[in-house]
């Protein structure tokens, strides 16, 4: 009930726009245009034969590929950047360079490199998400406040045990950080990947639909279903913030 | 009293931007085994310098710091600092940060000996906890524990209950000085409040200004439990006091 009553604003102003767009849609007796109603219908549509399925696998699998090799290279190369000095003043300045390259102006490369199979949109997820994870574990470390090492210093422990009992949970908050931005990059990313030269996707899908004789109806379906399929994969982040090891750094 | 401690002539200069900044000048006295010694000084004269220099955090420029009769190696356990603003690992639990410092040891063990000082501090219940469901009294314990349950030979204090109110405060030195009773260590006390040096020490060193010197010392004769509101406590509290430049008679 409670949930309800912080979720009615939002909610109100959402049905306010849906209904001003079917308003519009009606006055300028618009032929391409749909109406809310048409999206519902269309999307439907898919539902049933099957293929809102396909896209929605495809465009996960690709997601979920790309990401968890992002994970498995920034996530050690961010802590071993923060850890050892000469690392970060080495690389850093070439992540620097790399980061500010948005992932689409990777795609000829890509295309050149990996073909029009899989390989492609999964390099190009794995391009966007891993320098704000290498950057954010990188900064995680380095935010470390002294006192935790000095203490862990003071008791002698070995420098493995440091970095295992240490450096890894103090930097785990901003490590979740970065997964969760990395995640929602790589949801941006894919559909754009997959309106070039794929077959399936939820991206393919959003440029089939017009291609095919200007089913706007279904370009919009995927659009939403885009946005819904986005804050679930931010919900399931958030789920990590609410681990007991962790939550000393959100809690304030 | 055999010496444990032994500081020789430190001297300790920061270099800034704006040029040398000398903090420690000349500094000697020891630290007898098992003695509880308050250094006490203005703010700012580098108490906490001298302190970090002992325990093996910072090299002094000049001199030396000898325990019992060899030099000062790094920070080992050998002597735990506890400072104000605390070190209780976030992400552990109150057991597992009592476990940290005991590497080498069976599983079963570590459990037993850190539930043991739990225990003795008062966290009993506690020991599943995180630092961050636990009140700043607590946390202190937390902190207090874990460095006892290395068994070091000295405690190092960085005015350690100063961020506590009043009532706390009085009730961490009470339980400060019952495990002291327990367990002799050697402690050194870093604080700014005289009050609190003369409730615990054995003996109480005056730091002038910076660059700080050893202005005077005095010697804390009364036994435990003291009484703070006794004539003889508030004489020797107005003589600290005259020595930091501070006239609390007319206060």
């Amino acid at each position: 009930m409670e949930r309800l009553k912080k979720l009615l604003p939002s909610l109100t102003v959402l049905a306010l726009l849906i209904g001003a767009w079917w308003l519009v849609v009606v006055e300028t007796q618009s032929v391409i245009f749909p109406t809310p109603w048409q999206v519902v219908i269309g999307t439907g549509e898919l539902m049933q034969n099957g293929v809102l399925w396909e896209h929605i696998g495809a465009s996960l699998f690709r997601v979920g590929s790309g990401f968890l090799l992002a994970v498995a290279f920034a996530v050690p190369l961010g802590l071993w950047m923060g850890w050892v000095r000469g690392a970060f003043t080495t690389l850093n300045p070439i992540f620097q360079m790399l980061r500010p390259i948005s992932p689409i102006a990777w795609i000829p490369i890509a295309i050149l490199w990996f073909g029009v199979g899989n390989a492609s949109p999964i390099f190009l997820i794995f391009i966007s998400s891993v320098f704000p994870m290498v950057v954010q574990t990188t900064s995680g470390v380095h935010t470390i406040e002294r006192r935790y090492l000095r203490a862990a210093a003071n008791f002698g422990v070995s420098r493995a045990t440091v970095f295992r009992r240490v450096v890894i949970p103090a930097a785990l908050p901003q490590i979740i950080v970065g997964m969760r931005i990395g995640l929602g990059v790589a949801w941006l990313v894919v559909v754009a990947a997959e309106m070039i030269a794929l077959r399936s996707g939820l991206g393919y899908l959003i440029i089939d639909s017009r291609n095919a004789g200007n089913r706007y109806d279904l370009v919009i379906a995927a659009m939403i279903i885009i946005g819904l399929i986005g804050l679930l994969l931010d919900g399931l982040m958030r789920l990590l913030e609410g681990l007991k090891a962790v939550q000393w750094r959100y809690a304030r | 009293m055999p010496v444990k401690i032994v500081v020789q002539d430190i001297k300790k200069t920061f270099r800034s931007d704006k040029g040398p900044l000398p903090v420690l000048e000349r500094v000697s006295f020891s630290v007898g085994d098992g003695e509880l010694v308050a250094v006490v000084g203005p703010s700012g004269c580098g108490k906490t310098t001298l302190l970090n220099v002992i325990a093996g955090f910072d090299q002094p420029d000049q001199g030396l710091v000898t325990i019992d009769g060899a030099e000062k190696l790094p920070p080992s356990s050998q002597g735990i600092l506890i400072s104000q603003h605390g070190s209780v690992f976030p992400w552990l639990t109150v057991q597992q940060n009592l476990m940290f410092g005991l590497n080498g040891r069976a599983h079963s063990d570590r459990e037993t000996l850190a539930d043991h000082y739990a225990a003795m501090v008062g966290l009993k219940g506690f020991e599943t906890s995180y630092p961050h469901e636990l009140s700043g009294g607590m946390l202190k314990r937390a902190e207090l524990a874990r460095a006892l349950v290395v068994k070091p030979e000295i405690l190092y204090m960085d005015e350690p209950f100063s961020a506590l109110d009043a009532l706390l405060n009085l009730r961490m030195r009470n339980e400060l000085l019952r495990i002291l009773s327990e367990e002799r260590h050697t402690v050194v006390l870093v604080t700014h409040d005289v009050e609190e040096a003369i409730h615990l020490a054995d003996r109480i060193l005056v730091l002038s200004s910076r660059p700080a010197t050893l202005q005077a010392v005095f010697d804390v004769p009364f036994p435990h439990p003291r009484k703070l509101s006794s004539a003889a406590v508030q004489e020797l509290k107005v003589a600290i006091l005259r020595e930091l430049g501070v006239d609390s008679d007319s206060a």
